[in-house]
């Protein structure tokens, strides 16, 4: 059994906001900034600060606000990346495995596990560069099939229910006044023409105040 | 093989069509029918729960398993088929249900025109206009067959609307260019977000026509003619590629299983997947004995059956019909032969447009739009333009969710990631509106389906074979559409438009729509089709094809309402006819 890392943070790092375990208990984290260990599930140690560091130039924390570090992308990214989309078990893999046209879609073997992983092997180091240099080396991939991927699973980590692990304390929702899955809607629709309407968020443990039943074939082990 | 009792009527998937035709036959006649559906069941109240977008919009947790089976596509025969790996341009459902609990919920009835295209398309330009290898065929229906159907339809599901014609008279509120309704929709038209209200004050000023898409999602709580109640819409936003949380979209589990569940001649077999249609060895006379299929446990199955109803959806219609060699499969070189003829999607473009006013985007339901005809079918001169037909045009205000929506930014902004790109998408997050544009795939000779050599599902057979692409006919109407949708979002106030840009090959990754027509087309003869106008199978009287498989070209219209039109009419033609004289409907 392949021994399990962690990803060591502080807690400043995360803005002190939740955080979800293994078990999908939410716990909120101390102000104070003292280390914390997340389990991974998928990365090793070294592959995650990668990662962490690249989804940080994609989405960074700046002057607009929080970005991939405050939202725990990284988690999100780890944990997709476990389950079975990470094996790509919804995807049809029988050979013969050829290169088409790009309008057939894509073709190759690689499922994203394998794509991270070599792609990682590339980047040893990236997460001690500066930030200008950490940008000049992702814009040498930004064709590449990792590159795209790891794109789209930061706009998801930083943009999902807090459920998977991205969106932490629903910061992806506040950056642009997304309110989560509001059930009433009826009486606001058709007014507040011109005007930016921005309830509250609430995540699905909000609304329901528990954790509703989530489905095996998303995040089986 | 282990061989069942023989039952009535067994019909092959259980979604909108097949458990209409359940539902109609449990209740107009005492026949013993089985329902025989591949994928799980399901608990409508478990919707409420799974508002997740990632779960349901992004990892497609409601659609048909691509693991387990897919299809293959190509542009033209000369490039090798290639599997669509993961699910993109349509999404095909499976389950009770089917594609019908996760559909967006519009119902616009098709063009008149649509349904005799050939005929009134060579009458007006001569058939010198139609296209080089151009193989749209009418219907052997019109709209008045239909129309009765259409309000059967649209009671059945509360849809939500004005009608622009009623009785042959036009008036304000709806589509002028609509075919006469017989009745007003049975619920007033929704709510309109701020966006469709903007589209709807810019294109009256410009003279058009808009009118509030017919909705499926209902305005008001409505009991229909079965007497199954649902609510009003809450405009909370997850309609496409959900099931609704709380019942205001019309979805097969709450509108017909409702009333299947207490019907006791009509039994459904989920995770039963049907693997061929049995056919006695007479060739004067040939006749389905049954079904076989693969139970949940991997059982081999035989059902046999007086009736056999195929409402699988497009591709397995399609396919199913090919693998138990049943018709004549379509050779594109000889021009002959009809089954997997036909095959055509949808035209789906149109334009963002970017406003300087929040639009508050979230909110909004699957049908919440306004949309027009204006230049939809024939509703407009053709005879200087560089393509045949048309679409609508709709102003898409169906409630946006964060990851599919987040990132779109004015061409001016380069950069796709890091602090610029970041607070670019930020800003104009809830500034983005789009115009599309729905437009009528036309059949063409080069466009069909057959059974692929190489590539097979993960029960061993063989998987279907797209041969499609596009024609210049598309393309030319698209930047068309894209222009017209380009000078409305200008006059609705925006400050930046983007186009799709032109139509190039037809491409699996992006989504279209969940359109996809052809196969088992209805017809006058067997010569041009494989069924009769009461989608009865030519050969095989005892079977019948629902769905839109029989439909001989895209019309601009979401195909929904037309597939349960159709549906109404088979059922009826069966109890009133058929079953008092099995063999083949005439006249």
């Amino acid at each position: 059994m392949q021994r399990r890392h962690f990803l060591v943070l502080s807690a400043a790092s995360i803005g002190g906001v939740l955080v979800y375990s293994l078990d999908r208990t939410a716990f909120r984290l101390a102000a104070e900034d003292r280390p914390i260990r997340i389990p991974l599930r998928f990365f090793t140690r070294d592959e995650a600060m990668i990662v962490a560091g690249a989804a940080a130039r994609i989405f960074p924390s700046d002057d607009t606000g929080p970005g991939a570090r405050e939202a725990g992308l990284v988690i999100y990214i780890d944990r997709q990346l476990a389950g079975p989309y990470g094996r790509d078990r919804h995807r049809y893999r029988h050979g013969p495995f050829e290169e088409g046209v790009p309008e057939q879609g894509y073709q190759r073997d690689a499922n994203p596990q394998q794509l991270y992983r070599a792609a990682l092997k590339n980047l040893v180091g990236f997460e001690r560069l500066s930030p200008a240099e950490q940008d000049q080396a992702l814009t040498k991939i930004e064709d590449t099939d990792f590159f795209k991927l790891l794109h789209r699973h930061s706009i998801e980590g930083m943009f999902c229910d807090p459920i998977h692990g991205g969106n932490a304390g629903m910061i992806g929702w506040q950056l642009i006044g997304y309110p989560g899955p509001r059930m009433n809607n009826a009486k606001d629709v058709d007014k507040h023409f011109g005007e930016a309407f921005r309830p509250k968020p609430a995540s699905l443990h909000d609304i329901f105040g528990k954790d509703t039943k989530f489905h095996p074939s998303e995040d089986e082990q | 093989m282990r061989t069942l009792p023989r039952v009535d009527v067994v019909i092959i998937g259980g979604g909108w069509t097949g458990l209409l035709m359940a539902k109609e036959l449990g209740s107009r006649t005492s026949l013993n029918v089985v329902v025989l559906e591949r994928g799980g069941p399901r608990e409508p109240h478990q919707y409420l729960t799974d508002m997740d977008e990632l779960d349901y919009a992004i990892r497609l947790r409601m659609m048909q398993d691509a693991s387990k089976e897919t299809i293959t596509l190509r542009h033209d025969p000369k490039q090798r088929a290639l599997p669509v790996r993961k699910l993109g341009s349509f999404l095909p459902g499976t389950g009770i249900g089917g594609a019908g609990e996760h559909w967006q919920g519009w119902c616009p009835r098709f063009s008149p025109d649509s349904f005799e295209i050939r005929t009134r398309t060579i009458e007006k330009y001569g058939a010198q206009r139609l296209p080089e290898d151009c193989d749209i065929r009418d219907w052997g229906i019109t709209y008045q067959d239909l129309e009765p159907y259409y309000t059967r339809a649209e009671n059945l599901i509360g849809v939500s609307g004005k009608a622009g014609n009623l009785k042959g008279k036009t008036g304000p509120g709806g589509d002028p260019f609509d075919g006469p309704h017989s009745a007003e929709y049975p619920n007033p038209p929704m709510k309109m977000p701020h966006l469709a209200e903007m589209f709807r004050i810019a294109t009256t000023s410009m003279g058009l026509h808009p009118f509030p898409v017919p909705a499926a999602t209902i305005s008001e709580p409505y009991t229909n003619p079965d007497g199954v109640h649902r609510l009003g819409c809450v405009y909370c936003g997850y309609c496409e590629r959900f099931g609704c949380m709380i019942g205001a979209k019309a979805q097969p589990t709450n509108t017909l299983l409702p009333v299947i569940a207490k019907q006791k001649n009509v039994t459904i077999r989920s995770h039963s997947i049907a693997r061929r249609i049995l056919c006695n060895n007479d060739p004067k006379a040939q006749h389905a004995k049954g079904v076989s299929y693969t139970n949940e446990r991997g059982e081999a199955i035989f059902q046999p059956a007086d009736l056999v109803i195929l409402s699988s959806w497009t591709l397995n219609n399609t396919r199913l019909l090919l693998l138990s060699n049943i018709g004549t499969p379509y050779d594109p070189v000889a021009r002959k032969g009809t089954l997997g003829r036909h095959l055509t999607h949808q035209v789906s473009t149109g334009a963002n447009g970017f406003f300087d006013e929040p639009l508050n985007r979230f909110m909004g339901a699957g049908a919440s739009c306004i949309m027009l005809s204006d230049y939809d079918a024939d509703n407009f001169n053709h005879e200087n333009l560089n393509f045949l037909r048309g679409g609508k045009l709709a102003a898409v205000a169906s409630g946006a969710r964060p990851i599919a929506n987040f990132g779109v930014v004015p061409q001016s902004v380069k950069s796709r990631w890091g602090s610029e790109w970041k607070k670019a998408a930020i800003h104009w997050y809830d500034r983005v509106g789009a115009v599309i544009f729905e437009g009528e795939h036309m059949s063409y000779t080069g466009n069909f389906m057959d059974l692929d050599p190489t590539y097979k599902d993960w029960l061993g057979d063989p998987l279907l074979r797209f041969t499609l692409n596009w024609r210049d006919n598309e393309r030319n109407m698209s930047d068309f559409g894209n222009a017209k949708a380009v000078e409305m979002l200008r006059a609705m106030g925006a400050v930046e438009t983007a186009t799709d840009g032109r139509l190039q090959n037809y491409d699996c990754r992006s989504y279209q729509a969940t359109h996809i027509q052809g196969g088992t087309t209805m017809g006058t003869s067997p010569e041009n089709s494989v069924l009769n106008p009461w989608l009865q199978h030519w050969d095989v009287s005892n079977l019948f094809v629902l769905g839109a498989s029989s439909f001989p070209q895209n019309a601009s219209g979401n195909p929904t309402l037309t597939i349960l039109a159709q549906t109404y009419r088979t059922t009826e033609a069966i109890v009133e006819r058929y079953l008092q004289k099995p063999g083949p409907i005439c006249g």
